[in-house]
């Protein structure tokens, strides 16, 4: 994946965010990163420092929620998790491809001061 | 990782041969990010906590919620309403590098030519070989080369359409850089996707690369008469699919010899009728 061009954007809207609250540093950044997004957090956090430097977020903490693969499945109304794009019921044993959660890529939130 | 596929790191964006940035007037209009569009639509509003211990003094915390590839899929949506306006059906072709995507065009335009005027955008790290070879085809055709961007980039493609003269084409077809990695997470603008799978690669290829197939819209097993001599396992290859692409419309064709080619050209026909809609 591209995980430097994906931490760039990361540190982007960082700061951007921490400059329109006033702020001057970025102190943590955290992501939120779905198990099947394609990214891979050791990749971002490889990344993150050399990202960071010469910005407002050099030094910067990465702290990175992994979110599992969820599937929905419409019979039995619930949510489960899966190991990949096709996922079986629990319950019911259908197949479901209705895949909730796992592809995030976000930045969930940033402290700074 | 990128320290593999280069992405992000240096590279210069040429549309056409010339530098992407002195293409085009807007980019630094384009290029301003919209900062001030979060996706709660109101402005960035902090959480301060009420503990103050919790942080050294004066940190705070907001909440901000927005997604990596934001910018290009705000990007994506105004190409996809640009081409719906100009009634085009609109493609993003992805493989891996030699699954034939360049082949693949080159037959489909020519067969489509009596009936349905097609253009494409044709991505590549470095070289216009693709482009020449679709140029000599007689086919209206831009070259992006991405310098070290192992993808395409929704805006690479408002540049590069503005080179085509898009109200003479019935199909634009987007010819992405060859990789099964970091073109599934950017959308272009495109109706839909079609992925390609070689009977010369392994049949796993889909359980390998899963957010790639699973984003198809349409996937193509290409190079149908090699598979023999590939010692291609269709049963395989097909249960793979349809375990990861299961929503995907499925093709098997030789470009080459033609085998295959009068089905997938005639669901790009419907599916170019309902564009038109």
């Amino acid at each position: 994946m591209h995980e430097v061009s994906l931490m760039e954007n990361a540190v982007r809207m960082a700061v951007e965010t921490a400059r329109a609250s006033g702020g001057e540093r970025v102190h943590r950044i955290r992501l939120r990163v779905g198990a099947m997004s394609g990214v891979v957090p050791d990749a971002l956090r490889f990344a993150c420092d050399m990202v960071c430097q010469g910005t407002p977020a050099d030094g910067a903490e990465l702290e990175i929620e992994e979110v599992p693969a969820t599937c929905w499945c419409a019979h039995c109304a619930v949510e489960f998790a899966t190991p990949d794009f096709l996922g079986q019921c629990p319950h019911c044993h259908a197949v479901s491809g209705e895949l909730r959660r796992g592809t995030e890529m976000e930045l969930a939130s940033i402290e700074f001061s | 990782m990128c320290q593999e596929c280069g992405c992000g790191i240096g590279g210069e964006v040429k549309i056409g041969g010339r530098p992407a940035s002195a293409a085009h007037s807007h980019s630094t209009h384009h290029g301003d990010g919209h900062s001030h569009e979060h996706g709660g639509g109101g402005a960035p509003h902090s959480h301060a906590h009420d503990d103050a211990t919790a942080f050294p003094p004066g940190r705070q915390t907001v909440a901000v919620q927005r997604g990596l590839l934001e910018k290009n899929e705000r990007l994506a949506e105004r190409n996809r309403g640009f081409f719906r306006a100009k009634k085009l059906l609109v493609l993003n072709v992805l493989s891996s590098p030699g699954s034939g995507k360049t082949t693949l065009i080159q037959k489909t335009a020519a067969i489509l030519a009596s009936r349905l005027r097609v253009g494409v955008i044709v991505g590549d790290l470095a070289t216009d070989n693709d482009a020449a070879r679709l140029r000599e085809a007689g086919i209206p055709v831009v070259q992006v080369t991405t310098g070290t961007v192992c993808h395409l980039e929704a805006e690479m493609i408002a540049k590069a359409a503005e080179r085509l003269d898009l109200d003479a084409l019935d199909v634009l077809i987007i010819e992405n850089v060859g990789n099964l990695v970091c073109p599934a997470a950017y959308d272009l603008g495109e109706d839909l996707r079609i992925v390609l799978l070689s009977t010369t690669e392994g049949e796993d290829k889909p359980l390998k690369y899963p957010p790639m197939f699973h984003s198809a819209d349409v996937a193509v097993v290409t190079k149908s008469d090699l598979a023999a001599a590939a010692g291609f396992d269709r049963a395989q290859a097909l249960a793979a699919l349809h375990r990861i692409a299961h929503h995907a419309r499925i093709f098997e064709l030789s470009a080459r010899t033609g085998d295959g080619m009068p089905a997938w050209i005639e669901y790009l026909e419907q599916q170019r009728a309902s564009a038109k809609r």
